[in-house]
């Protein structure tokens, strides 16, 4: 009976709703005051049924919850005789409840999108060698796993055979195919485009890269701030005073009507749901968007940041170093950098490789003996000739005569912020490239935004030389550059900002720079998904994406504020109504019902708005 | 121990969580402490003893409130 009367709530509150127009088209049409009466009756018994029903689930175990509040008053309506009051209330209740869990449907959709994409069977091998469809869950790790064209990737894995071109933007939020062949890592939830591949199965289940990403998203949803906190326990309190303000209102008027006009007007609905709506809406926007919040707090937090300072390599720069600048005094060009790029193979040193990836293909020499000279460079012999290639100090050392232009060609190389590689063939200087890392596409425009929105300073900490980083904030316009900085000096500025009282967010890699990421108030991992990007941090951009900063805290701005609203439209219908109730006439039950249902449709409208959320600028 | 992964009909209110925390919590054999009914997935995990109460209990405990149980699972801890 019971299940039946849950099952079927929607159908009851069609009844009761039809049955209400019925009534009061009999009175005002036909004058059947009978007729009215009655078919307001059984709605409001209708009605109240499955509303009382919870009321008695939550006493049960100790609660007063709102369908308490709501019996007791229908109930209460009932014995004055006030059918009409009874009959409407139960059907606002019950149709906004309705309308409640739709529109909540919806603001919980981003989410859902993301959670829905993980991946539900795999084509597991058996014994006998047979490809056999089995549930996600049935894979273990060790297994092997074929995945065809437009299939899911079910777990995490290393390509076996095959190859083909996947889709990794639930991962990285990056929708280029990235092409996999034998010993390519695969990720869970990823889609095969085009292609066969075998894989061995590496991690499963809720350790796959995708799994941890889908429970991170469900956490930070339900995850609670101090706000909601006490909103609960103020709740958990609220029900019951409202419970017995009315009984007191009862013992001292003696009016039954005005006691029970308390416990609807009371009924805290949009209050607790406020927050709740802001926060998965917000959340969800973030997910689709490739940021990953973790939680409430951390919106309240990074939403009131004033700075943040950056970890240079790998956020602001390209983090690859690559020749920007060459200068060559000789004419045979081809020969000098045939014997440079000879000489510049051998080595693994991040300045030599960026030179061999320059000249790219060329003349190659035989080199004959090498000597690295430590701090300096590399001297080689190459086809019978003595091939020095390092910095100034090793053209000093080997006494190379660096002349006028070369000297001015250096100090303006110097100046823009290269570090130098100089050759010299046969005790003669020859070249001249200045090398140094790029700045990331976009990322002037990105820091712009971030300004636009209120952060006040930004600070780039690096382990690279002054000069480097000054040329990096001079370019971008930063407020604050510091080099020489190691990891620990890096968390200790943090402090000392912090003791300033500013409100600091610190971005990184999230593996060298941890203890930054855990001390400054908001942690944000630059990560294409990793592992330690994802439990350190509290903000994830996913894909290593600078871009998604500005949208970040532009979304955290606009959650914050979206509860703010929210709480203030509850507590301002709570405060209307009340003031209504007692100092004029126009507030009745079924006005105050209708009023509560609607504000907490307000609410939630509001806080679906978040889920278009697009950064303006 | 056994944890369970309970996930349910949408909820929509959140005393709703209050309750099913209450039903939950009653039962014996569960580890009150672990214990989590989460709004807005709408998921209930909690970790139990499989040798006094089985996830059907639990599962028909929170049916009782009148929220249908959509999937659970189940791993050993």
């Amino acid at each position: 009976m019971q299940r039946f009367i849950f099952r079927k709530k929607n159908h009851i509150t069609l009844i009761s709703g039809i049955l209400i127009v019925l009534a009061f088209i009999s009175k005002l049409a036909f004058n059947n005051l009978a007729m009215f009466t009655w078919a307001l009756v059984i709605a409001s018994i209708l009605g109240i049924a499955p509303i009382a029903l919870q009321a008695y689930q939550a006493l049960k175990v100790k609660v007063v919850s709102i369908d308490v509040l709501v019996t007791i008053a229908v109930l209460g309506a009932f014995l004055i005789r006030n059918f009409e009051e009874s009959a409407i209330v139960t059907f606002l209740f019950l149709f906004g409840a309705f309308l409640e869990q739709r529109t909540l449907n919806q603001t919980r959709s981003a989410i859902k999108e993301l959670t829905e994409m993980a991946p539900e069977s795999a084509l597991k091998q058996m014994e006998d060698g047979e490809f056999v469809e089995v549930e996600v869950e049935e894979v273990e790790v060790g297994d092997i796993l074929l995945v065809k064209t437009g299939a899911k990737v079910p777990v995490d894995g290393t390509v076996l055979t095959g190859e083909g071109h996947i889709n990794e933007a639930s991962i990285t939020g990056e929708s280029v195919p990235v092409s996999k062949r034998k010993d390519s890592q695969v990720y869970a939830g990823t889609i095969l485009e085009n292609g066969t591949i075998q894989i061995v199965a590496d991690r499963v289940g809720e350790d796959t890269t995708f799994g941890k990403i889908i429970e991170l998203v469900e956490e930070a949803q339900d995850s609670k701030s101090e706000a909601e906190r006490f909103i609960d326990k103020f709740s958990k309190y609220y029900t019951p005073a409202v419970l017995i303000f009315a009984v007191v209102v009862w013992l001292i008027s003696r009016d039954i009507e005005l006691a029970i006009t308390i416990l609807v007007l009371g009924c805290p609905g949009a209050l607790v749901i406020g927050v709740p709506v802001s926060n998965v809406a917000g959340i969800g926007n973030g997910a689709r968007h490739g940021v990953l919040l973790k939680g409430s707090e951390v919106i309240h937090d990074f939403s009131r940041i004033d700075t943040i300072a950056f970890d240079k390599t790998g956020t602001l720069t390209i983090g690859n170093p690559r020749v920007a600048d060459q200068e060559i005094y000789v004419e045979n060009i081809d020969e000098v950098l045939g014997y440079l790029a000879s000489v510049e193979r051998e080595s693994d040193h991040p300045l030599a490789k960026a030179v061999v990836e320059y000249i790219g293909e060329t003349n190659l020499y035989p080199v004959e003996k090498t000597d690295v000279v430590k701090g300096g460079g590399i001297v080689a012999q190459v086809a019978g000739h003595r091939v020095a290639v390092g910095n100034v100090k090793l053209m000093e050392q080997e006494n190379i005569p660096l002349n006028e232009k070369a000297r001015a060609d250096i100090a303006r190389f110097e100046e823009k912020g290269n570090s130098l590689v100089l050759t010299a063939i046969d005790g003669e200087l020859k070249a001249l490239m200045g090398i140094r890392d790029q700045i990331r596409p976009g990322v002037k425009e990105d820091l712009a935004k971030l300004k636009k929105l209120g952060v006040k300073n930004l600070v780039v900490l690096s382990g690279d030389n002054q000069g480097t980083v000054n040329l990096v904030a001079r370019e971008l316009g930063l407020t604050e550059a510091h080099g020489n900085m190691l990891p620990e000096d890096k968390s200790a500025y943090i402090q000392e900002l912090q003791a300033k009282g500013q409100i600091v967010a610190f971005v990184g890699d999230g593996v060298n720079d941890s203890p930054s990421l855990a001390l400054a108030q908001i942690g944000i991992a630059m990560g294409g998904g990793t592992d330690v990007a994802i439990e350190t941090s509290d903000v994830v951009l996913m894909n290593s994406d600078m871009s998604r900063l500005p949208h970040a805290l532009g979304l955290t701005k606009a959650t914050a504020n979206n509860m703010r609203q929210n709480i203030i439209i509850a507590v301002g219908v709570v405060l209307v109504l009340l003031t209504g109730l007692f100092f004029s006439d126009w507030v009745t039950m079924s006005i105050g019902m209708l009023v509560h249902e609607g504000s907490i449709l307000v609410v939630i409208l509001n806080g679906m708005r978040l889920l278009g959320y697009k950064l303006r600028t | 121990m056994q944890k369970a992964t309970i996930q349910l009909e949408t909820l929509a209110c959140p005393s709703c969580m209050q309750k099913i925390e209450g039903a939950v919590k009653a039962l014996d054999g569960v580890d009150k402490d672990s214990l989590s009914v989460s709004f807005n997935s709408s998921k209930v995990k909690v970790n139990f003893d499989d040798e006094k109460i089985s996830i059907k209990d639990i599962e028909n405990a929170i049916d009782r409130l009148g929220y249908e149980v959509k999937k659970s699972q189940v791993k050993a801890l």
